[in-house]
């Protein structure tokens, strides 16, 4: 099995060295970069191939004569060595050459680098957010604002069920994005350093908590496309996801009238009070989305690193303090100020789920009013 | 290779077991001990790197979780180039530069005794982390600002092992530097010093003026741990970024002190077995400067993606395209001296070759990334892990094995298993590349590094990248028993041990006496 692996890869491996039309090998064994589906990635892809090729050249010039002289001049031939050792004329050369062939490079890669750059003149802006571990997501100009985080079920990564198709690649709440339009996203950070990447897409960004950075997309084929943080970000670095759905201008008109439907239903939501059984269902969700990474879906923490919640002294401590804690966060912890991700019903609930989940038991409920007071 | 000294030992006044190796001043004393510690840190990095490759094998997770697997990440790191890859170069500096400008010993003795000694403690604190509420770091081995402050109880040990690291290489730095500077034999030129005196001599310059930017940078984050500074935290009128730079400003001459002495070694091994002369000596010099010249002005090459001005990132991507002529012209000077040569190709020049190619192919990749548009899709990923490993594996570790069999006939006054020398090259070459080279599609199809997990498509390569690791990490236990076996016994060695050898180092007996030259030698 492995083995007839090991062989479709090395035929694949040989075919992408040897030809440079072998893109479909390519694109099946993921061999390349991607070409992508944006003017910045097919620069890229461009500069890419470029000097990829000039580094073939010049490797076949070099090694070619380093193999020509271990086979030919060896001592086992009789061959006696020559004593040259110096030459000013050939050191010029080659240092010329080389220098030539860098500019001939540059001037393209100059082009390319200015263009991705231009961040002006752009259709729509969205704020890019990154938590640990998940990303959020602020339509500036149209109020709408999610959190997208990983939909990969916890007992495929356990290797208790079989994997999915786009394992790992997968998440709740895609970034919705419409096809053509100059897209500009401010990119930044609530916790610790993050990078956006979407390698169809054709760049990464830091996402710097404390700085905004931007940079562009103009996704010209509707499609979904994936990506990952690409930034060392703590323990689940490798379990928040990108993924980007392109929609044509109808299909994206529909989908943020949806959006805006169900941020109004959430808005009213938080007007009501909510009955214990409702309080503690949504609780559940949120908490196993937003906390369970760090502090285990039986709310038992990592000792030393995650304090745990069964038990602990904030959640069966006095609620106001408990909610304070989860709204504006512990400085200089792994817990971060949720107050700015979660809106009032889901805090009020994640709040009430650990009082009283895992025979916390605390009877307490904090009503969405309650969490609107304290913020 | 104790019995190396023993025959003169009865009119030295220095104690016998183990308190000589404590109290030793001697500089091939402590080589010895250099190079026996870094094989130690080479086995145990290497051990953290196996159970890297072994979660790696498949989708999912198997054996670790992610945090203790981005313990491994960063351990591994700090662990091979602060443990394995500088101390390696600096024990071979102990053992050859006296004997190779002519000099009895190191110029200041006592300080290359405690230069040594930190490095255990150092080493010792750091992994006594891993047993540590919280884990061992794990925010990766260049330590960012906001991630590395929620380390837990390892944070302050982790500086303190990184003050040390960096004290025991300045000390070594300055005492390379004073022993070339003055105790050179009368007639030993600058431009007549063995390529290996010259890049050693270049890279203790940027040692010296790197280390204490490293140390400062550490220390800016010890206090904004527990001294409420804001160095690097905005929220507090700081700047995340500006570790970055601080840090690259000593990370990038970094990566040159870990392959320059590299280009030393090879510029002596290639000519004796090509029994001809260094091709443009002089150019080799010029070239070595201009390199360390250019590592104080790229650093940013390796932060191209934090968002700097377009102008910033135009100036480092044409200063480090730059870096290609230089390292062009030595390659190619490798080349002319084999040219027209009269080869033969024991253990120390196949190492040597294999360095030059597969050096060549990190070079390449490395001209890749230096390009700031495509850069932005290379970036943390594989490709800079393949990229990384083809320079400090097959670069500079090649290097320390090359530099090993050639010099260990004098050191221990065997010779190795040649046979076994060149298994170990082969199987060591062929498995390094199934090791690294499908990194490089890994990283271009999209895989981020430090990762515990990865999407299915990654699995094929990710197989055969850990099938190669485990096969060239056991390949080095085939290393370990060969250098023990020449350390007990072999053929006797003589003093001149290749054909094609020059140098002063070569004049000695094998082993070499215990004051390399009492009586400084005449150089024509």
């Amino acid at each position: 099995m492995l083995v007839a692996k090991a062989k479709q890869t090395l035929v694949a491996v040989l075919g992408g060295a040897m030809s440079m039309h072998a893109a479909t090998v390519s694109a099946e064994y993921g061999l390349n970069l991607p070409r992508g589906v944006t003017p910045i990635s097919r620069d890229a892809y461009d500069m890419h191939m470029l000097v990829f090729w000039v580094c073939v050249a010049i490797a076949v010039v070099v090694f070619g004569a380093m193999f020509i002289s271990i086979v030919r001049h060896r001592k086992s031939k009789g061959v006696k060595p020559a004593q040259f050792h110096e030459s000013t004329a050939v050191e010029i050369v080659w240092t010329i050459v080389p220098f030539l062939i860098l500019v001939g490079m540059a001037i393209p890669a100059t082009k390319a680098l200015v263009a991705m750059e231009d961040t002006s003149n752009s259709d729509l802006s969205i704020k890019v957010t990154g938590y640990q571990w998940k990303w959020g997501y602020d339509y500036i100009d149209d109020g709408i604002s999610f959190v997208s985080s990983l939909s990969t079920p916890k007992e495929q990564i356990y290797d208790q069920q079989s994997k999915g198709e786009n394992y790992l690649l997968e998440v709740d709440n895609p970034l919705v994005v419409p096809v053509n339009k100059k897209v500009r996203l401010l990119v930044t950070a609530n916790d610790v350093i993050h990078s956006w990447w979407v390698p169809e897409l054709g760049m990464k960004k830091d996402a710097i908590p404390g700085f905004i950075n931007e940079m562009w997309i103009k996704v010209e084929e509707e499609g979904t496309y994936r990506g990952q943080c690409a930034e060392l970000c703590g323990k689940d670095h490798g379990f928040m996801p990108i993924v980007v759905v392109a929609k044509n201008d109808e299909d994206y008109g529909k989908w943020l009238m949806a959006q805006k439907t169900a941020s109004d239903a959430e808005a009213a939501a938080a007007e009501r009070d909510w009955s214990m059984q409702e309080l503690m269902e949504r609780g559940e969700k949120t908490y196993t989305t937003y906390c369970a990474a760090c502090h285990q879906g039986n709310g038992e923490g990592v000792p030393g690193a995650f304090p745990a919640l069964k038990g602990g002294k904030i959640t069966t401590g006095p609620s106001s303090e408990h909610l304070n804690l989860v709204i504006n966060g512990k400085a200089g912890t792994a817990m971060a100020a949720f107050g700015g991700q979660l809106s009032d019903v889901d805090l009020a609930a994640v709040v009430t789920y650990e009082r009283n989940a895992w025979g916390n038991n605390t009877g307490d409920m904090v009503q969405p009013s309650e969490v609107k007071a304290a913020r | 290779m104790s019995t190396a000294t023993t025959h003169d030992a009865h009119h030295e006044e220095h104690p016998g077991g183990l308190l000589r190796w404590v109290f030793t001043t001697n500089h091939k004393d402590i080589g010895t001990l250099y190079l026996l510690f870094s094989l130690l840190m080479f086995m145990v990095g290497g051990a953290m790197a196996m159970i890297i490759r072994a979660e790696l094998f498949q989708p999912g997770l198997q054996f670790v979780e992610p945090q203790f697997f981005n313990s491994m990440t960063t351990m591994h790191a700090l662990i091979m180039i602060f443990g394995a890859v500088m101390p390696g170069f600096v024990g071979l500096a102990n053992w050859l530069v006296p004997m190779m400008i002519g000099a009895p010993d190191m110029a200041l003795p006592r300080m290359n005794n405690w230069s040594f000694w930190i490095l255990p403690f150092a080493f010792a604190m750091l992994l006594s982390t891993l047993f540590m509420e919280g884990g061992a770091p794990a925010s990766g081995w260049t330590m960012y600002p906001p991630l590395v402050l929620q380390t837990g109880d390892a944070f302050p040990f982790l500086i303190f092992s990184v003050h040390l690291m960096g004290i025991s290489s300045i000390m070594g730095a300055i005492n390379i530097v004073v022993t070339i500077v003055n105790m050179r034999a009368p007639g030993m030129n600058l431009m007549k010093m063995p390529l290996f005196v010259w890049t050693w001599l270049i890279t203790a310059y940027l040692l010296i003026a790197v280390m204490p930017v490293l140390a400062g940078s550490v220390t800016m984050l010890l206090t904004d741990r527990f001294f409420e500074t804001s160095f690097f935290n905005a929220a507090g009128g700081g700047d995340p970024v500006m570790f970055q730079h601080i840090f690259w400003f000593f990370g990038h001459p970094e990566v040159y002190i870990m392959i320059l002495p590299a280009f030393g070694i090879v510029s002596q091994i290639i000519p004796t077995f090509a029994r001809k002369p260094l091709f443009g000596y002089s150019s080799m010099v010029y070239a070595t400067a201009s390199i360390a010249f250019l590592s104080f002005i790229v650093w940013a090459h390796h932060m191209f993606t934090v968002g700097m001005p377009l102008t910033g990132e135009l100036f480092f991507m044409y200063a480090t395209m730059l870096i290609a002529v230089p390292t062009g012209v030595k390659v190619f000077n490798w080349v002319s001296t084999m040219w027209k040569g009269s080869m033969t190709f024991e253990t120390p020049m196949l190492f040597a070759i294999g360095f030059v190619v597969l050096f060549t192919i990190g070079g390449f990749s490395g001209l890749m990334l230096a390009i700031t548009p495509v850069d932005f899709q290379y970036h943390d990923t594989y490709f800079v892990v393949a990229h990384f490993h083809y320079v400090l594996v097959t670069g500079a570790v090649f290097s320390i094995m090359a530099a090993a069999y050639y010099w260990m006939p004098k050191w221990t006054g065997n010779m190795y298993d040649e046979r076994l020398g060149k298994l170990h090259f082969w199987l060591s070459t062929i498995f390094v590349n199934v090791l690294f080279f499908p990194q490089h599609f890994l990283g271009l199809a999209g895989m981020p590094r430090r990762i515990p997990d990865y999407a299915v498509q990654f699995t094929e390569f990710n197989q055969i990248s850990s099938i190669g690791g485990f096969a060239f990490g056991l390949t080095q236990l085939l290393f370990v028993y060969i250098v023990y076996k020449t350390i007990k016994g072999g053929e006797k060695a003589t003093d001149q041990v290749w054909e094609g050898a020059h140098g002063l180092e070569w004049t000695l007996s094998s082993p070499p006496p215990y004051h390399s030259f009492t009586t400084a030698p005449e150089v024509k």
